[in-house]
């Protein structure tokens, strides 16, 4: 019975003692939770970009990169903490690919990231109270701050002629920061928000919630929500009723999931989440198909990116030590240079190892700002015949 | 017209969910009641029962589904039903005959078959999570509306709807005919008055030839049944998720006790009164006043007693309450 199990442990020390010099990158997202519908293709993107440095034969003289996956969960901070732990702690991860949801993030950050001085890139936490945190310059996030999104979803709201609407959020991090920021741009922008109810994820009856937002009346009804979540929810419990029929879906409501489950119903509801209509998204997407996975669902440029200015930056440094490539990330992102489109990486890194400039664009064309956040380019969806469409780039 | 306006809103945001929710809660309390009155202890398992009765269902109508049986309009769960109330009545006497009975022979006590209940509860969930997983699952077919708002609005003319779900008219309709029948069952054949005598005095029932692990065995059967279909239309009407069958135990317990513990009358009457209280304590009447007031006037505020965040603490407070006041419950008396 513990033969065939002590054999195994064994050839996995045996392994891992071969593999000593790769490069190993922490892929720390939320596998489990409202988010897992999300991360699967995130997840598969991030490693894509790894892939693909490691087969060029041209990083670090020719290492080899591997992911190590943690599960960073959504809501639970502390499983979160434990899990960058380990990544960090015990297998020795040089750079991680994470959190994916913000409370999970801040919360990685402030305990494992900058008490053992990895760096870390997200390619979804969008939290505005995460452009101000103290990180010591070993945080980056590859997706803009809802800051942004608040001004972009009222600009929407304000072009379409929608004066009025109801607003309800995930009772978390994610939904506060993007609710506070939909909130302040869409009145500076002359709107009326007719009342805000947080909503708990993981009930089976939203229609309380949905009662209380429908007294207050709107034209339309704001969700920040998860879309295997409370959001599905209350759409659900809106549409049942009859409060609302027309939704505006902040990104953590698109995907396909959510035009699964309501189709047609939902026609004519707008979603916004970041993509781009730069060339880079359509040739990761075709990377990606390749894959057998989606390469323009929500993030999964983003995770692509996240990894690939990761492993650009230690080409750059030349080195794997956090407190060396860190200062490189920006560098790698930004302009001047040669732009770096998704499948390129290998031009990447020639160029780099030669000494020269790079201005990395990906599949999300990360533009990095202020504390090294992304710029954010926004899409701008509809849902017509039961699909999301893509109207505008922003 | 506003008059009606104000009702048809009532109506839409307050009655019909509230007594679908209440027949629902009611189904469950029933089960709990019943089990407190023949084996005089609080089954913390029953909500996991719900939930696996629904799982054993879930399974068969998509079974159905593939098959390419369904009775549509009608949900194909309906017809899968009565799978998922036999493999729950097996699972409920596989869990009488290893866990409970053995309790039971060394006559513990009360609160010790309560904490057992507790583990076949754990048990429960962790299977439910290993064969159908954690996520949500809708297995809902067939015509979702019998009538919608928006159909409703242009039907009377009036400016709001009442949205009546398929779901909503099941939940009603069998909640009815099962409670019909338990109470026929109880009151009127041999089984039934053997259970009642045995609830009443289990001595003095022992020595009247009843047979205790008989009375044992019905109680469990009744109550695996009406787990499965309480368990089934919540689904039905909203959605199956394993978690929130833990959720759902509290207001449930709260309409037994509510209700008066061990008295079938009671779990009804509380299942509605604890629904009610929930929905009514946490809709917001702006719009209903703004209705009801004079014209072109509406109230500042959204006028909510307690904003949503805290519907289950309503279950809480009932509870509290009837506790320090009427700490019998409505319905005073011999139970069953």
């Amino acid at each position: 019975m513990f033969r065939p199990l002590i054999l195994a442990m064994a050839t996995a020390v045996v392994a891992t003692a071969a593999q000593a010099e790769d490069v190993k990158i922490g892929m720390l997202q939320g596998f489990t939770g409202p988010t897992e519908s999300l991360v699967k293709p995130m997840a598969l993107g991030g490693e894509l970009a790894m892939q693909e440095v490691s087969d060029s034969g041209l990083f670090l003289g020719g290492r080899k990169v591997v992911s190590i996956r943690g599960d960073s969960t959504c809501v639970d901070a502390a499983a979160a903490t434990a899990a960058a732990e380990r990544l960090v702690t015990s297998e020795n991860v040089v750079g991680i690919n994470g959190a994916t949801c913000s409370g999970a993030t801040t919360a990685v950050l402030n305990n494992v990231v900058r008490a053992n001085g990895v760096v870390m890139i997200s390619p979804s936490a969008t939290s505005p109270a995460l452009s101000t945190i103290d990180d010591g310059g070993y945080f980056f996030r590859t997706a803009p701050s809802d800051a942004r999104q608040g001004e972009i979803i009222a600009k929407i709201l304000d072009r379409r002629g929608i004066k009025s609407a109801a607003l309800t959020y995930t009772n978390n991090d994610y939904g506060k920061g993007l609710a506070d920021a939909i909130q302040a741009a869409y009145e500076k922008a002359g709107g009326k928000i007719t009342a805000v109810a947080a909503h708990e994820d993981g009930k089976a009856d939203y229609s309380a919630e949905v009662g209380a937002l429908s007294a207050a009346g709107g034209d339309v009804l704001i969700v920040a929500g998860y879309l295997d979540q409370g959001g599905k929810g209350i759409i659900r419990a809106s549409l049942d009723s009859g409060a609302f029929d027309k939704f505006i879906l902040p990104d953590g409501m698109v995907g396909e999931s959510l035009t699964d489950n309501f189709g047609t119903e939902i026609d004519g509801s707008i979603g916004t989440n970041p993509g781009t209509d730069s060339p880079g998204a359509g040739m990761l997407a075709e990377l990606a198909s390749a894959k057998d996975f989606k390469g323009d669902d929500p993030y999964v440029p983003e995770g692509y990116d996240a990894s690939a200015l990761l492993l650009l930056a230690m080409q750059s440094a030349n080195s794997t030590d956090s407190a060396v490539y860190k200062d490189h990330i920006e560098k790698v992102a930004n302009a001047p240079g040669e732009k770096i489109f998704p499948g390129e990486l290998a031009k990447g890194l020639k160029i780099l190892s030669e000494g020269g400039d790079i201005d990395y664009v990906g599949g999300s064309a990360v533009e990095l700002i202020g504390p090294g956040e992304s710029a954010g380019n926004f899409r701008e969806t509809e849902v017509r015949n039961g699909k999301f469409e893509t109207v505008k780039y922003h | 017209m506003e008059l009606l306006n104000a009702l048809a809103l009532f109506a839409n945001f307050v009655v019909v969910p509230a007594t679908a929710y209440g027949a629902q809660l009611a189904l469950g309390a029933l089960g709990v009641t019943l089990i407190f009155g023949v084996l005089r202890f609080a089954n913390f398992s029953h909500g996991e029962l719900m939930s696996f009765g629904t799982m054993v269902t879930i399974l068969a109508t998509w079974f159905l589904q593939g098959q390419g049986i369904g009775i549509a309009p009608l949900p194909t769960a309906l017809l899968a039903l009565p799978v998922g109330i036999a493999v729950t009545v097996l699972m409920a006497l596989a869990t009488d005959r290893f866990v409970f009975r053995f309790y039971r022979r060394k006559r513990a006590s009360p609160i010790v078959f309560a904490i057992v209940s507790v583990g076949v509860m754990f048990f429960l969930a962790g299977l439910i999570r290993i064969v159908i997983g954690p996520d949500d699952q809708s297995f809902a077919d067939g015509a979702r509306f019998i009538i919608t708002a928006r159909e409703f609005r242009e039907l009377t003319g009036l400016k709001e709807g009442i949205a009546l779900k398929q779901t909503q008219m099941f939940t009603l309709v069998i909640a009815v005919a099962v409670v019909a029948a338990l109470f026929w069952f109880l009151q009127n054949t041999r089984a039934g008055k053997a259970m009642r005598a045995y609830s009443d005095n289990e001595d003095l029932a022992l020595l009247s030839g009843i047979n205790p692990e008989r009375v044992v065995m019905i109680a469990w059967i009744i109550t695996a049944t009406l787990a499965t279909v309480a368990g089934t239309l919540y689904g039905l009407d909203k959605t199956y998720k394993p978690f929130i069958f833990l959720q759902i135990l509290l207001p449930i317990f709260a309409a037994t006790i509510v209700g008066g513990i061990g008295q079938p009358v009671g779990a009804i009457l509380g299942g509605f009164v604890v629904a009610y209280s929930e929905v009514m304590v946490t809709y917001a009447y702006k719009k209903l006043l703004a209705y009801l007031g004079p014209e072109g006037w509406a109230p500042e505020g959204l006028v909510q007693l307690l904003s949503t965040d805290y519907k289950f603490a309503v279950s809480f407070i009932i509870l509290v309450v009837v506790l320090l006041i009427r700490p019998t419950g409505i319905v005073r008396g011999k139970v069953l």
